[in-house]
């Protein structure tokens, strides 16, 4: 089959490799029919995440068509249409019992690695360096989806590809970050970051009945489209953000902040450029300058939300501010399961339609060229769906 | 081989324990090992085991009638030499089931995977047999020589064996609905006494990351009915 090989920085290549085959009894086979280029892939691309290794298949957002089932799997049988979250859960340990799947204790085949780094394991992950499980991921014709009677769900066919394709990841993830900010009635949200999951954290914000949201980026087409999903906006090119803010928020400060940003935040104050010269020569891992911003102007006892995708060590985060101000910290990889089925009902209801952030359509032989237009932000480019098989009818 | 006298020794754990699984772990280092290791295997490592404090006589703890001691493992673990080893992990499952798999020995090679085979003799006592460098086995015999059920195994190798080592496993209800607190402890002197255990840590050699990676088998094995893998799937050209 055709694969998206990840080789080392800025270095990815659609290869042939072998088909995937049942190797556990709960496995499934995935025929791919569409998948994306998520904004976390770009940290592979761009070599932020370690324990990559040259010869990884990547991709964690992608649906498809069951093509073979293992023989412990009576959930799913061969023809079913399924969109698969990133996150791998086995759905018995103590964690997944309590709905928190994205710290399964049992996915994660490298979980001596994940306790060295971080004190436990996490769940493993699809195509996410060898630190989450080492899963070969879905930019593929094929994928073996381990635990397959847990993280997959069916999708009805009157909904196309497109349409339930992010209940994978960005949907699900954007709204945890609405969710987690604990939405009450009048509250104002400000979301840094408005690529795919801070579109959806804004529309998600709404759907749970925020009175205002503050959209914080400089790119243009993606500050267009945070009003066109109601929000209002900040270039934070042209404008000082906290002020800003504080002006739109008669001086309180948002109720909550969202960093839809992560690790790779490219402002451009002089924390952000230290950050730069710092992270350049391995003195740091992360460049968090959206987090450091979101926590200055939350207002007093509010909540910051993180989806944004942190790895490593971080560097002068104002925490006097957090600890004065009594902020609440609520983040981590999404606990997609919890999500994914009333989402689609969300979806299948009308009141949303993920697929407004597609800008780009293009088979996987195009892959690399995708990954770097969607990196340098070229072309009005928000999120790249990818077709491993050519077009389909979905 | 069990009494109201063994329950209290196996409260304090050490004393109580006698092990061949430990063998195995032995086994496995000097697998992973240099030819030097394959030399001192051959040679007839001993392996030991004493109890958790060190200072207990453990035979005699665990309630083992003296008129054994004069064999060889009880000898051999008499003393406080060795390396102390000592894992725990919690399972979401019941003791008596955790307990139930355990026992049955010749289904532990699934996530022991150093060990080619175990086959039950009687009630108590087992033939192992483990991988040995260049592509040789090891075999043993070994007799459980403590038993709580649902509580805990402790068990050793027989009198004239090539390797000698003891070890125990032991099921404790952890708080609230969290399940079984697992816990394995071992003690063994490798090859050439503290000086190899030395050599072998500074080859990169870790008995307690081994034991951690089979009792972390164990609890995917038993929560998940398999051991998640990414062996056998498709990678591209590295």
């Amino acid at each position: 089959m055709k694969a998206l090989v990840w080789h080392g920085t800025n270095d990815v290549r659609v290869e042939r490799v072998p088909d995937p085959t049942i190797v556990n009894p709960r496995d499934a086979i995935i025929k791919v029919t569409t998948t994306a280029i998520c904004g976390s892939d770009l940290h592979l691309l761009n070599g932020y995440i370690p324990t990559m290794q040259a010869g990884d298949i990547l991709g964690h957002e992608f649906m498809g068509e069951v093509v073979e089932v293992g023989k412990e799997n009576t959930r799913l049988k061969v023809g079913d249409r399924v969109v698969v979250p990133f996150t791998i859960a086995c759905g018995r340990c103590f964690f997944c019992e309590r709905h928190l799947w994205s710290l399964c204790d049992n996915s994660n085949p490298n979980a001596w690695m994940a306790e060295e780094l971080y004190g436990y394991t996490t769940s493993g992950l699809f195509g996410y360096s060898h630190l989450t499980g080492g899963y070969a991921g879905g930019q593929a014709q094929y994928v073996r989806v381990p635990f397959a009677d847990v993280g997959p769900l069916k999708v009805p066919d009157s909904l196309t590809d497109e349409q339930v394709l992010f209940l994978s990841d960005i949907f699900p993830t954007g709204y945890m970050a609405a969710e987690n900010c604990e939405i009450k009635s009048g509250d104002v949200i400000a979301v840094w970051g408005c690529g795919p999951v801070g579109q959806m954290a804004i529309r998600s914000a709404f759907l749970l009945g925020a009175e205002k949201v503050i959209a914080i980026d400089d790119v243009p087409e993606r500050l267009r489209l945070a009003v066109d999903g109601g929000a209002e906006v900040i270039d934070m090119q042209e404008q000082p953000v906290f002020e800003k803010l504080k002006a739109l928020t008669g001086g309180r400060g948002p109720d909550a902040c969202i960093d839809a940003v992560g690790l790779e935040a490219h402002g451009a104050t002089l924390d952000a450029y230290i950050d730069r010269v710092k992270t350049s020569a391995y003195l740091a891992t992360d460049r968090p300058s959206a987090l450091r911003q979101a926590i200055h102007a939350c207002r007093k006892g509010g909540i910051v939300s993180i989806p944004g995708v942190y790895g490593g060590f971080l560097d002068k985060i104002p925490f006097g501010a957090a600890f004065q101000k009594g902020l609440t910290f609520k983040m981590g990889q999404t606990h997609m399961m919890r999500y994914m089925r009333p989402l689609l009902e969300l979806i299948a209801g009308g009141l949303i339609d993920p697929s407004f952030v597609i800008t780009h359509r293009l088979p996987l032989d195009q892959a690399p060229e995708a990954y770097k237009t969607f990196r340098d932000r070229k072309d009005g480019c928000i999120k790249v769906v990818l077709k491993p098989h050519g077009a389909t009818v979905h | 081989m069990t009494s109201a006298v063994n329950v209290a020794a196996a409260e304090r754990w050490a004393s109580a324990l006698g092990g061949a699984a430990l063998t195995a772990y032995a086994i496995k280092q000097l697998k992973d090992r240099s030819p030097a290791g394959a030399a001192l295997a051959a040679a007839g490592t001993a392996l030991m085991y004493r109890g958790a404090t060190g200072h207990c006589p453990m035979y005699s703890a665990a309630g083992i009638n003296t008129a054994h001691d004069d064999s060889e493992t009880t000898q051999a673990l008499a003393g406080p030499r060795g390396v102390n080893v000592e894992e725990v992990v919690t399972i979401n499952a019941a003791p008596d089931d955790l307990y139930a798999f355990w026992r049955n020995f010749e289904i532990l090679p699934r996530f022991m995977t150093h060990l080619v085979e175990v086959r039950q003799l009687d009630q108590c006592r087992s033939h192992w047999c483990a991988k040995a460098p260049a592509g040789r086995t090891v075999e043993w015999d070994a007799e459980i020589i403590n038993e709580i059920p649902g509580e805990l195994i402790g068990w050793r190798t027989l009198p004239g064996s090539d390797v000698v080592s003891a070890g125990s496993v032991r099921f404790k209800c952890a708080t609230g609905a969290r399940g079984t607190e697992v816990r394995v402890r071992l003690q063994y002197e490798p090859p050439a006494g503290k000086v190899g255990a030395t050599i072998a840590w500074l080859l990169g050699h870790d008995p307690a990351h081994t034991i951690r990676e089979d009792l972390r088998r164990f609890k995917q094995l038993v929560e998940t009915g398999e051991i998640p893998t990414t062996n056998r799937q498709p990678r591209g050209r590295s």
